[in-house]
């Protein structure tokens, strides 16, 4: 592994990002978008608006992520790069750790702004310190991303990796707690929460809007969540071969 | 064969989805020479090249490069591989790309103004590369491979679809490098271009056919034009019936 091609790749990634304005306004301009629209949904209801739209500041770069990494990285694959990459002296680890660094600076931007723009002029509020909810949706884009490079390595095509947001993300969007709490649920569904990363990652944001802390439950949350993405980048790196068939 | 052999391959077998690609290949490439990897399409001549870059999953035979089994670490920095559809970043500029492959092989910037010239982009080096044309991509792809200076250059049919004089300044090119000391292995399915080379590989359906100078293959057959030599060895081979 070396520092040079780990930063360089990492310019490249953002480099690449920033040739493409749009996507740069989607990135940034939707998350506050559909908070708006959360608002106006909630407007006879604002505990529930509170309650669900402190904790989606901090899960809005987990899907985002996901898309963003799986596409970026099924090009590379389909264009030849990776294939070239791996024929250089690159280690595995210097593109993961590349993709991660870009992503992580994407993540802390888009959060920022969403939150300043949630907690400014949408008139949210959390118990907890803006920072945590950042750092938080940071850790999200991170996991977001991982999973990302790991399922893209089953795609063949776009159209199937985009297929995988509804398929790896809703589930873990609709089972975390966020829409029902955990506990209501049927018993099957709560054991499968359990394993799903993204629960642990609203509990903590969770605890952080609603106690103003990580809560009791924070080291296993922020253990779970750093956890889960060096696993899935190991199993991305297992997906990276230098040679194929 | 003058010089030691920059790449040594024995027994070389390769099945691609069950199918055998390559059925027991050797030969050696003489170490500075300009080698013609010829044959027709699908006659296994990517196949072959990926195996000596060590990115194909081989079934058996032994492949060495430079010394080295293909493919090995040592061999990251010293083995150029230009794959036939180009392998660059369509969403940067020229520059950009080279200045990502330099920054990852560990080469001074002022490398890129080089090889720039080399494959003659000086013009476009700020265009995004997706705007290119098929040529001009497919001379990113050359140029990024150049920035090493690799010792063993392999390279995909790095001139279908350039305009003839492109295409003889390339040749040209590839002769300086070799010159220099740089091996190059270049595939064609073009018999013309067997005239640019010291040695020929002649492959068909996963087959060795010969391994000669041109004017070795000349000789053995009786033909002056090239073309006409490769029908000539495959009629050989295969009587019509």
């Amino acid at each position: 592994m070396s520092a040079r091609v780990t930063r360089a790749t990492a310019l490249r990634v953002l480099t690449q990002l920033r040739r493409d304005p749009r996507t740069i306004v989607l990135l940034l301009g939707v998350p506050p978008f559909l908070l708006t629209l959360l608002k106006g949904a909630y407007h006879q209801d604002p505990q529930t608006f509170q309650h669900v739209g402190g904790p989606l500041v901090g899960l809005f770069p987990f899907s985002t992520m996901f898309v963003v990494t799986s596409i970026t990285m099924l090009r590379e694959r389909t264009t030849g790069t990776l294939e070239r990459l791996m024929s250089l002296p690159l280690a595995k680890l210097d593109l993961l750790f590349g993709y991660g660094i870009a992503f992580a600076v994407v993540a802390v931007v888009q959060a920022t702004l969403t939150s300043a723009y949630a907690f400014g002029l949408l008139g949210l509020d959390v118990a907890g310190s803006t920072a945590a909810v950042v750092a938080l949706a940071v850790g999200n884009a991170l996991l977001g991303m991982s999973l990302g490079l790991f399922v893209s390595a089953f795609a063949r095509t776009e159209f199937q990796a985009v297929q995988f947001m509804p398929a790896f993300v809703f589930p873990q969007l609709l089972l975390c707690g966020l829409f029902v709490a955990r506990d209501q649920m049927i018993g099957v569904l709560q054991i499968v929460a359990d394993t799903m990363p993204l629960t642990y990652a609203f509990e903590a944001l969770e605890s952080v809007a609603t106690e103003g802390s990580l809560g009791s439950r924070g080291a296993l949350d922020v253990s779970v969540i750093v956890g889960s993405i060096l696993l899935l980048l190991a199993l991305g790196a297992l997906t990276l071969r230098r040679r194929t068939a | 064969m003058a010089g030691p052999a920059a790449i040594a391959v024995e027994g070389l077998r390769v099945k691609r989805g069950g199918r055998r690609v390559l059925r027991d290949l050797s030969f050696a490439v003489a170490s500075g020479s300009v080698t013609g990897l010829l044959g027709p399409s699908g006659c296994g001549k990517t196949t072959l090249m990926r195996a000596i870059v060590g990115v194909q999953i081989v079934e058996s035979g032994r492949v060495e490069v430079l010394g080295a089994a293909a493919g090995s670490p040592p061999l990251r920095a010293r083995v150029g591989y230009v794959t036939q559809a180009p392998s660059v970043y369509g969403d940067l500029s020229v520059r950009e790309n080279l200045r990502y492959f330099a920054r990852v092989l560990g080469v001074p910037q002022e490398r890129i103004g080089r090889v720039l010239e080399t494959v003659a982009l000086g013009e476009q080096a700020e265009q995004v590369a997706s705007s290119l044309s098929g040529g001009q991509m497919a001379r990113v792809s050359l140029a990024t491979a150049l920035l090493g200076e690799p010792r063993l250059l392999v390279l995909d049919e790095p001139t279908v679809g350039l305009d003839p004089v492109l295409r003889r300044d390339l040749w040209a090119t590839f002769r300086e490098l070799a010159t220099a000391g740089t091996t190059l292995l270049v595939s064609s399915h073009v018999m013309e271009e067997a005239e640019h080379c010291d040695e020929l590989l002649l492959m068909r359906d996963g087959d060795l056919l010969a391994a000669e100078s041109p004017a070795a293959l000349r000789a053995r057959t009786g033909r002056e034009r090239l073309d006409e030599a490769f029908l000539a060895l495959i009629e050989e081979r295969e009587p019509a019936a």
